[in-house]
């Protein structure tokens, strides 16, 4: 896999059969006045075209905060990266420079935000924000990105498109807007697109048409996705592989459904079983116990183990690496990993 | 919901229902909310209080140290003056000429900063003028946080008819400049004192603060303890005191600090243009006025109530400033 | 957008009438009066002032003394000075020099404070920044007419570049350093306001979009950025205007322009009641007008207010 990334360096657009984006080993951190925030150690993924990776986590893993390095916008300071790799077609963006880092922007990858009325720009109509695009990255006149501002909309079903494309912000509901966050993302059609908890800020009702107008967008213009919320229920139906963040770091990834059959690592069995069952009436609602940890603070080993119902001394002295995980047999199983000393337990814990 | 793994040509395992999923969701996001807004368990009950975390942050703050230590030391020196200096300020000796220089070596001595023109320690006033200054700062904002806490508290509560008036009001004062409205005012008085100057300054500058408090009373109204404690059954009176008033009290604090600042500059303002305060009470206003007769050979003269002037406005808006950044988070 | 604007205006009458009344009750129902002071330390004869007194309506109850003076004054007539000029005539003459200089002082305020609030806020924590705050501390911490006799000592009796006092109010060259000192205030608060502002909408999440989208920071700055940040600095420009000449009191005294500063502050210590009403109640005026216009320049700025 990572064999042709290097060959291809020279022409971004030539046939390339590498993943779309490949993020190796980066790390993150906050310079902050209480000292460093390690917001991301090492985090290891790839997504390919047509492909929907879900990230999955609670705020403060570092899922947010992956996704802003890959599109460039971290703030920085107090943000720095000092260390790892963000491969776009086999060439690392960290490298690039500012003005082809902004090409990118936009153009090849774009990002949908969680809060579509704060993420739009109050004072301008959606029809002139939607236009950007093409000004930015083509030679369309204002009145050609106009016309295909409207287009876009038609794209993203708003109804009356052509009336309401003069339109501000404001004046859409939350489920329009965020049709408008995402028309502006397929502006370009981009070869990858982020989604930071698109469906989070909406109504329940709404959250799944947004969500299944995203995946048929998806489907049809072959795209990457990359997925990052918390929510267990959008990832089920939309994501084709999970990566479940802890304390800024990978602890498990799987094809979807194997992680929800069987969870090779505690935290994921925990958010798992906190999850309330029609078939479990009655009974208490598991919570995972105690916090997650503070980020300047760090514990040593792995980052759960303090809430960890399986750990034992290893898990407090060395941070466990993402290990293979295999059949009982001794096959891998393909793309599941778990960054758990105790994961063979915890994959037969969860199958009982 | 479809299923659009169908379309994907994903095979649909044996999975947990989507109905339920959906429901965890929602479950996930309140256990989230609960446990992540502050990581560190031992910091969280802390944290709750606004004021507690706006003092850790507080203590840090050269700026707001330098102010506090500068506005100590002006209400000492406002309290009690004659623990700075033995000189009588008003003493006025024609020996000591005003063409004498300021003399370094005479440390807290009646010379130290020179003579004015009728022969006075500009030292000596130096010091006694910082009690009418603090006096009518302290004063003035004492009735303006009052008044204007109070007038600006009911319309923010009661709204409709209430705040229609009040608002009303508030702008028919706030179309009148105060340095202009405080020249009218007091010009009528022949005889004035520092009263009649906290009276005038008090009467035209409440409204500043009723606006501000009105805005903050409408937001913290909003409130879901405000609410919950409405719902309880909370008498009015109760509803203000214990829920509204602490919450809505902070950006008054602030406007409030710096606002103090600014009406010892308008004092200052008032009595140099000869309007304000009069001998014999000694104000740096009054000094820097008369002082301009001898600008031209005796800079010093004007140079020295000028500067404790300006350090003591200086001292009160760097206080606030820093209260407010601490207050802040948005801006932290 | 029309009902807006129509609500506007209604809203400004009551208190217009309310500020002019509070001006016309300090002046006139306080003590001191103005009659007996017009003839000084000689005896004044009691016929006289009766005479003076019906002449200036001053016999009346103070409520018919105002509505006497609001009918006069929609007819355009701002009454006559205990000296016999039509106080039109002596604001004909001040105004314009007034006006002269705070729009002067105005542009200074305008063009250095927003750049030096622009700069300071998109480059925090920088050594600009660090000075633009400090400068404008000292700016806000010195009154005005200290700061007055600064540059009057520095810039004229110093360095000779000009005139301690103003000769000529219509020489434009001579107003610029009345000029300058009168809008110092305002421009440190321009330019903290702007730093703030800028700041604050730096971080917001559309800022974010933007950059999100590829756009040139060029493009984030003067199409997303500014527009937003310029808000709230509009509204504090809008009332300035009319703050900096019911300000020039003390300015317009230390530089000797002959404006309207110079005349009310002599017509409050001569007890000139005519004067000081009329003077007062121009500029009530011109800070109502100047909030009308902030409020709709506001709607036009923002949508969110256009249609709400």
């Amino acid at each position: 896999m990572t064999t042709a990334v290097d060959t291809t360096k020279s022409a971004r657009q030539a046939p390339y059969d590498g993943p779309l984006l490949d993020v190796r080993d980066l790390h993150v951190e906050f310079v902050t006045r209480e000292g460093v925030a390690r917001a991301v150690n090492g985090v290891n993924y790839s997504v390919s075209a047509g492909e929907t990776l879900a990230v999955l986590g609670e705020s403060g893993s570092g899922k947010s905060v992956t996704a802003q390095a890959i599109m460039g916008i971290l703030d920085m300071p107090p943000a720095r990266i000092p260390k790892g790799e963000i491969r776009y077609r086999g060439q690392d963006m960290l490298a690039m420079g500012k003005e082809e880092r902004r090409k990118i922007r936009g153009q090849k990858i774009a990002m949908i935000f969680q809060d579509a009325l704060s993420s739009l720009n109050p004072v301008l109509t959606v029809g002139f924000q939607l236009g950007e695009m093409f000004r930015a990255h083509t030679d369309a006149s204002r009145k050609e990105a106009k016309a295909k501002a409207v287009e876009l909309m038609d794209r993203v079903r708003i109804p009356a498109a052509k009336d309401r494309v003069g339109d501000y912000p404001h004046q859409f509901s939350g489920g329009m807007r965020q049709r408008i966050m995402i028309a502006m993302a397929l502006a370009l059609e981009p070869d990858l697109i982020i989604a930071d908890e698109p469906t989070t800020a909406l109504d329940v009702t709404v959250q799944a048409q947004v969500m299944d107008l995203l995946a048929e967008l998806q489907a049809e213009y072959h795209m990457g996705l990359i997925l990052i919320t918390h929510d267990l229920g959008v990832v089920a139906d939309v994501a084709d592989k999970i990566a479940v963040m802890y304390a800024g770091r990978i602890v498990e990834t799987a094809p979807v459904h194997e992680l929800y059959a069987s969870p090779a690592h505690p935290y994921t069995r925990g958010l798992l079983d906190s999850i309330p069952r029609l078939d479990q009436k009655g009974q208490e609602l598991y919570a995972i116990k105690g916090l997650p940890p503070n980020l300047l603070r760090i514990p040593p080993g792995c980052a759960f183990n303090p809430r960890c119902p399986r750990a034992q001394d290893i898990c407090r002295g060395e941070v466990p690496e993402l290990f293979q995980v295999t059949e009982d047999d001794g096959t891998e199983q393909p793309g599941r990993g778990s960054a758990c000393f105790f994961w063979k337990e915890t994959l037969h814990g969860s199958r009982s | 919901m479809p299923d659009i793994h169908d379309e994907s040509g994903f095979e649909p395992h044996p999975k947990p229902g989507v109905d339920h999923l959906d429901y965890a969701g929602e479950q996930g996001r309140v256990v989230e909310e609960d446990t992540l807004i502050e990581p560190d368990p031992a910091k969280r009950e802390e944290a709750r209080s606004l004021w507690g975390h706006a003092w850790r942050d507080l203590r840090t703050r050269p700026i707001f140290l330098i102010s506090v230590v500068l506005i100590l030391l002006l209400v000492i020196m406002a309290i009690f003056p004659w623990a700075f200096t033995d000189t009588n300020p008003r003493a006025s000796d024609l020996v000591n000429d005003y063409l004498r220089r300021p003399d370094w070596t005479d440390f807290f001595g009646a010379g130290w900063f020179g003579y004015d023109g009728q022969g006075r320690s500009i030292y000596a006033r130096v010091i006694y003028g910082a009690r009418a200054s603090i006096t009518v700062g302290i004063c003035v904002t004492a009735l303006v946080t009052l008044l204007g806490g109070l007038t600006g508290m009911l319309a923010g509560y009661f709204g409709g008819a209430v705040d229609a008036v009040i608002s009303r009001i508030t702008d028919i004062f706030f179309g009148i400049p105060l340095l202009l409205g405080a020249l009218v005012l007091l010009g009528a008085f022949s005889a004035r004192t520092v009263w009649s100057v906290v009276i005038a300054l008090a009467v035209l500058g409440w409204t500043q603060i009723a606006r501000v408090m009105r805005g903050a009373v409408l937001t913290v109204k909003q409130a879901d303890y405000v609410m919950a404690g409405k719902a309880l059954g909370a008498g009015t009176g109760r509803l203000m005191m214990r829920h509204i008033l602490p919450n809505a009290v902070a950006p008054v604090i602030v406007v409030a600090t710096i606002a103090l600042g600014g009406y010892i500059a308008v004092e200052a303002t008032l009595s140099f243009l000869g309007i304000g305060l009069q001998e014999p009470t000694i104000s740096w206003g009054i000094d820097i006025s008369s002082a301009q007769k001898v600008i031209r050979t005796a800079p010093y003269v004007m140079f020295f109530p000028a500067a404790a002037l300006s350090i003591t406005v200086l001292a009160f808006i760097m206080l606030g400033d820093a209260v407010r950044d601490a207050l802040d988070p948005k801006l932290r | 957008m029309g009902s807006y604007v129509l609500r506007r205006v209604l809203q400004m009458i009551p208190v217009f009438f309310g500020s002019t009344l509070l001006i016309f009750l300090m002046v006139y129902s306080l003590p001191g009066d103005p009659i007996v002071a017009l003839f000084g330390d000689k005896a004044a004869d009691p016929a006289q002032v009766a005479a003076l007194r019906q002449k200036y309506y001053l016999d009346q109850p103070i409520w018919k003394q105002y509505l006497h003076y609001m009918g006069n004054l929609f007819q355009g007539d701002f009454g006559t000075s205990f000296t016999g000029r039509p106080v039109s005539e002596i604001m004909a003459d001040a105004f314009p020099v007034t006006i002269r200089l705070a729009l002067m002082a105005f542009v200074f305020e305008l063009v250095v404070g927003l750049t030096l609030g622009v700069l300071s806020g998109l480059r925090r924590g920088s050594v600009v920044d660090t000075v633009v705050l400090v400068l404008t501390l000292v700016v806000i911490s010195i009154p005005v007419f200290v700061l007055a006799y600064i540059a009057q000592t520095v810039f004229a009796t110093n360095l000779g570049w000009v005139t301690p006092t103003v000769q000529d109010s219509t020489d434009l060259s001579q107003l610029i350093l009345p000029a300058i000192v009168l809008g110092s205030l305002s421009l440190a608060f321009v330019a903290r306001l702007t730093r703030t502002s800028i700041g604050e909408n730096l971080r917001a999440d559309y800022i974010r979009t933007a950059t999100a989208k590829g756009l040139p920071r060029r493009t984030i700055i003067t199409r997303h950025l500014l527009r937003n940040s310029l808000i709230p600095v509009v509204t504090f420009l809008g009332t300035d205007l009319g703050a900096l000449m019911g300000g020039a009191i003390v300015t317009e005294g230390i530089f000797n322009v002959q404006g309207i500063g110079n005349v009310l502050y002599r017509a409050i210590n001569q007890k000139e009641g005519p004067t000081v009403v009329g003077i007062v109640t121009v500029l009530v005026i011109v800070y109502l007008v100047a909030s009308l216009l902030v409020d709709l320049l506001y709607a036009v700025l923002d949508p969110r207010i256009r249609y709400a």
